[in-house]
């Protein structure tokens, strides 16, 4: 039997099999990973086109729509004879003579139908260029469609969590970035030199561990300037998040740097007179990138909730700049939770995410070494 | 096949038609199939076969341990009891209560590694004391006498206060020892043993096999004995089972395996044995070396010492061109530290390694840096023992032999790719399978990827270190007549280091006997092996055992103790 673990691929072609080509054969049959790989896919597609996939604008405010209920989407009408085609029907508010509470009601005698790729609110594509093209639009500007309710100034959650994905799953990634370039770095000298230079910079990645993160980032995002602009406070976060996210990173990889120093291959590299840049690069650095790309993918839910407790307690990101931490904000006190749980919805979206991350990390991990049982 | 003819009595155990499963995703691997076997009580069954062949798989079968997924899909195993009854091991839920019981009070296994077989955290003595409380009413004390009087039979020293050590305390032949005495500790009726010395020295392998034979006497206990040694098979052998692939290629008496094999894989096997206990022709046929050249490499007085341990003690030696010198010994006789002392993967602590260029310059290896060790490198190339770890899986096969071509700027592009093609067909490999990775190849191929690597460079000198130890039999031989093809049509000189001394008499002009560290001996291959001089040569000759049944003599077996740790004590490591 070969020792590689993907069975059901024909012998020719697992021969000339490349070490990603295994990786993905493996990854494959990990069925959750592979719902995982869809799910975090269709995120990040929203995530880099939040305003193709929004309905109303998220910052648009409307006083008739406080505290709206979410609306459902009809596929088939039985109201106004037999149709086929989604549709939703405006509600009507009503006060509850007593307690003046608001009532929102379905009005199945108007019928709206939802547009394809139809007209809505104009929003910009990577800053290049403007359009007003939606996935969904509801011609009906007076009575918009609600999919998750809307907040208490009657702004659309659904086009809001929509537009906070951007925020909010691009930081996990900007983040990691930052400590990867500081974990690969500072892991890699460790773990090649060894010695003096591993022990110093394994006490200062004790060090680092040893922090309290949360009082940390507290302290330091409260030293943000709150005028700053939007962009440069969120860069600043994601810099605040990965000063302690990258010590974790450089352990792995340090780990794998004297595991494979002493692995024959590297030796026999070595006597072939193979340079030193060239043996980390060529040699070292294939074997590990999988491992490597396996605990980035964990790392980026980690940032994503870090960014979003921060952002709850209000140190974080502020409005109007929308992320889902600053979305839960509203879902702070009793109120909310009593007469609009649906202000919950980002919180879905960050269990969705982060579950999703991390069972992709957790089946990359796995196929992560297509050469060892 | 042909069937055992059943002697008095009935068997002890009977195993019919086995059937052993693994489900893959793509269909189902057949690891044992339609086996058929039986064990009469005090005769030692030995079941003999290569990698892969379904030798261990049987084994654990008959305890019901087979690794998940696999699972025993069909036939029976009887166990056959004294009083008189029998019991169908495969009809018990191998979880169960009547299993557990019949595991190590009835059948006992001892595997390949002791050290992982052992618990780390409780003692020795604790552990074979369990093991006894389990299967017997004995109070502690009871438990603990027995225990004692059990390493006492299995020859560890002072057994009182080796009762009360770990594992990690004990040698690697100890360890065995002690694995043994825990199962034996319930007097079994069979004891099942899985390669239990292929971890061990050689020296240490004659005792454990003596210790294995005597007991088995004294308690009238069967023994299913799981080798890949053909050598092992003609020294305790009762009956013998050939597999190959999962399937029984000859059952029969040792004397006619050995000596009137009906099988044509089989015949292979022995052939190939036999091939080994002698001089190759090519070597016999070869004219005599000139032993008045200048040595090509010369060690003088080298040490390296790794804290308090010398692993090299002042060793002194020279190599001819055109000359194979192998180095033999037992683990942690210094003989790998001297091949990496030599390439320099390892600095060593003193002495010179001389080097004689072909224009007649002599560089000190030991000191050499930079520009000046990059080319004697080009020069000397070395051949790794692990055929897996010592070739990049990520790379193809095509990058990994042209890599020396491709950083040393000797070729590239379309020359570098016919090198390559040249290359492999020197080493018998197929050049249009140089795209494949490393993981497409068998063991042995690998290994000779491994060779080509080698040569590439066109050297002088190579180092293989353990290069065939880790190759089945059958493709051992192979490997070693590759390796002296291209020994006469390159002019190279080889040191082969070795732990096997067939191997070493194989092919080797002359040898060099490692023991710590020190080199107790160098002579004339056939020579050494024939008439040792020193006494731990003689001590290592007399315990490799000779693929002969007829040849067991085991009175001519002894140990050699050097003559300064005599005072120590015996715990020797």
């Amino acid at each position: 039997m070969a020792d590689i673990t993907v069975t059901n691929i024909p012998p020719d072609r697992a021969a000339v099999a490349s070490q990603w080509q295994l990786i993905w054969w493996a990854f494959r049959r990990h069925r959750l990973a592979m719902v995982a790989l869809v799910v975090t896919v269709l995120m990040y597609i929203v995530a880099l086109l939040p305003g193709f996939f929004a309905i109303n604008d998220p910052n648009l405010q409307n006083a008739r729509a406080t505290f709206h209920p979410p609306q459902r989407l009809h596929l088939i009408d039985t109201q106004n004879g037999f149709s086929f085609g989604p549709h939703y029907y405006p509600m009507k508010l009503t006060r509850d003579p007593e307690t003046l509470a608001a009532i929102f009601k379905e009005d199945t005698t108007k019928r709206v139908d939802v547009q394809f790729f139809g007209r809505g609110y104009e929003y910009s594509v990577f800053g290049l260029f403007r359009t007003n093209i939606h996935l969904i639009a509801s011609p009906d500007k007076t009575t918009p469609l609600l999919l998750f309710g809307a907040d208490r100034l009657g702004r659309d959650v659904f086009s809001r969590t929509v537009q906070g994905s951007q925020i909010s799953l691009s930081i996990g990634l900007v983040g990691v970035f930052f400590s990867l370039m500081l974990g690969i770095v500072l892991g890699g000298i460790s773990g090649y030199y060894g010695g003096r230079i591993d022990f110093f910079l394994q006490r200062v990645i004790d060090f680092v561990l040893s922090l309290p993160t949360i009082p940390i980032w507290l302290a330091m995002a409260a030293a943000l300037p709150q005028d700053w602009p939007a962009t440069l406070q969120y860069m600043m976060i994601t810099i605040i998040l990965s000063l302690t996210g990258w010590a974790q990173l450089a352990r792995v990889v340090r780990g794998r740097f004297l595991s494979l120093r002493t692995e024959e291959f590297v030796a026999a590299a070595r006597l072939d007179g193979v340079r030193e840049r060239r043996i980390i690069f060529r040699h070292m650095l294939p074997s590990f990138a999988s491992h490597i790309i396996a605990s980035i993918t964990l790392a980026v839910p980690a940032m994503i909730l870090a960014e979003t407790s921060l952002s709850f307690l209000g140190l974080g990101l502020q409005p109007p700049t929308i992320s889902w931490g600053v979305l839960l904000r509203e879902a702070q006190n009793i109120r909310s939770i009593a007469t609009a749980p649906w202000l919950f919805m980002p919180g879905c979206a960050v269990v969705v995410a982060v579950m999703a991350l991390n069972l992709l990390g957790d089946g990359l991990r796995d196929a992560a070494d297509p050469y060892n049982k | 096949m042909t069937d055992i003819v059943p002697i008095a009595g009935r068997p002890l155990l009977q195993v019919k038609n086995l059937t052993v499963e693994f489900p893959l995703r793509t269909g189902v691997f057949r690891a044992v199939s339609d086996l058929s076997f039986s064990i009469e009580p005090g005769k030692t069954l030995c079941v003999v076969g290569e990698s892969g062949s379904g030798k261990s798989v049987t084994a654990r079968s008959i305890l019901q341990i087979v690794d998940a997924p696999g699972r025993i899909s069909g036939g029976s195993i009887i166990l056959n009891n004294q009083d008189g009854g029998s019991i169908d091991l495969t009809s018990l839920n191998p979880r169960g209560r009547q299993i557990r019981a019949i595991r190590g009070r009835d059948i006992a296994m001892i595997f390949q590694e002791p050290m992982s077989s052992l618990s780390p955290i409780h003692t020795v003595g604790n552990q074979i004391v369990e093991a006894l409380r389990l299967h017997t009413r004995m109070s502690k004390a009871e438990a603990r006498a027995e225990a004692i009087s059990l390493l006492k039979q299995v020859e560890i020293p002072s057994p009182d206060k080796a009762l009360d050590r770990y594992a990690f305390q004990y040698s690697g032949g100890m360890r065995q020892r002690a694995m043994i005495a825990m199962a034996l500790a319930c007097k079994p009726q069979l004891l099942i043993a899985d390669e239990p010395t292929t971890a061990l020295d050689v020296t240490t392998q004659a005792e454990i096999l003596d210790l294995i034979a005597r007991l088995q006497k004294a308690k009238g206990m069967a023994v299913l004995f799981i080798t890949h040694d053909m050598g092992v098979v003609a020294q305790i052998a009762d009956d013998v089972l050939v597999m190959h692939n999962g399937v029984a290629k000859e059952y029969a008496p040792v004397e006619q395996i050995f000596h009137a094999p009906q099988d044509d894989y089989t015949r292979m096997l022995i052939g190939s044995v036999l091939k080994l206990e002698a001089k190759a022709e090519i070597r016999q046929a070869r004219p005599p070396l000139d032993t008045t050249a200048a040595p090509i490499l010369e060690l003088r007085n080298v040490s390296m010492d790794f804290g308090e341990v010398k692993a090299l003690d002042d060793v002194s030696i020279s190599l001819l061109p055109g000359e194979t010198l192998g180095i033999v010994g037992e683990s942690g006789s210094g003989k790998t530290t001297m091949g990496r002392s030599i390439m320099r993967l390892i600095d060593p602590t003193a002495g010179e390694i001389l080097y004689r260029r072909a224009d007649g310059d002599i560089i000190d290896l030991a000191t050499a840096k930079g520009q000046t060790l990059a080319a004697a490198r080009r020069e000397l190339r070395m051949v790794f023992q692990d055929p897996f770890g010592s070739l990049n899986p990520r790379m193809t096969v095509s990058q990994i032999i042209g890599e020396p071509l491709l950083v040393n700027g000797v070729a590239k592009g379309r020359a570098l790719e016919e090198r390559v093609c040249h290359l492999m067909e020197q080493v018998g490999l197929d050049p249009r399978a140089r795209e494949r990775y490393p993981h497409a190849f068998s063991g042995g191929q690998r290994q000779r990827i491994g060779i080509a690597r080698a040569i590439t460079l066109n050297p002088r000198v190579i180092v293989a270190d353990e290069a065939t130890s880790a190759l089945d039999v059958s493709v051992r031989s192979q490997v070693l007549d590759l390796l002296m093809r291209l020994q006469d049509e390159l002019g190279l000189a080889y040191i082969f280091i070795s732990h096997d001394i067939g191997v070493i008499r194989y092919m080797c002009d002359r040898v060099g006997v490692m023991y710590k560290g020190q080199l107790v001996e160098i002579g004339d291959a056939e020579k050494v092996c024939r008439t040792p001089e020193h006494a731990y040569t003689q001590a290592l000759i007399s315990a490799i055992p000779r693929p002969d049944p007829r040849d067991r003599d085991h009175s001519r077996r002894f140990r050699y103790v050097a003559p300064d740790i005599l005072k120590n004590g015996t715990f020797q490591r």
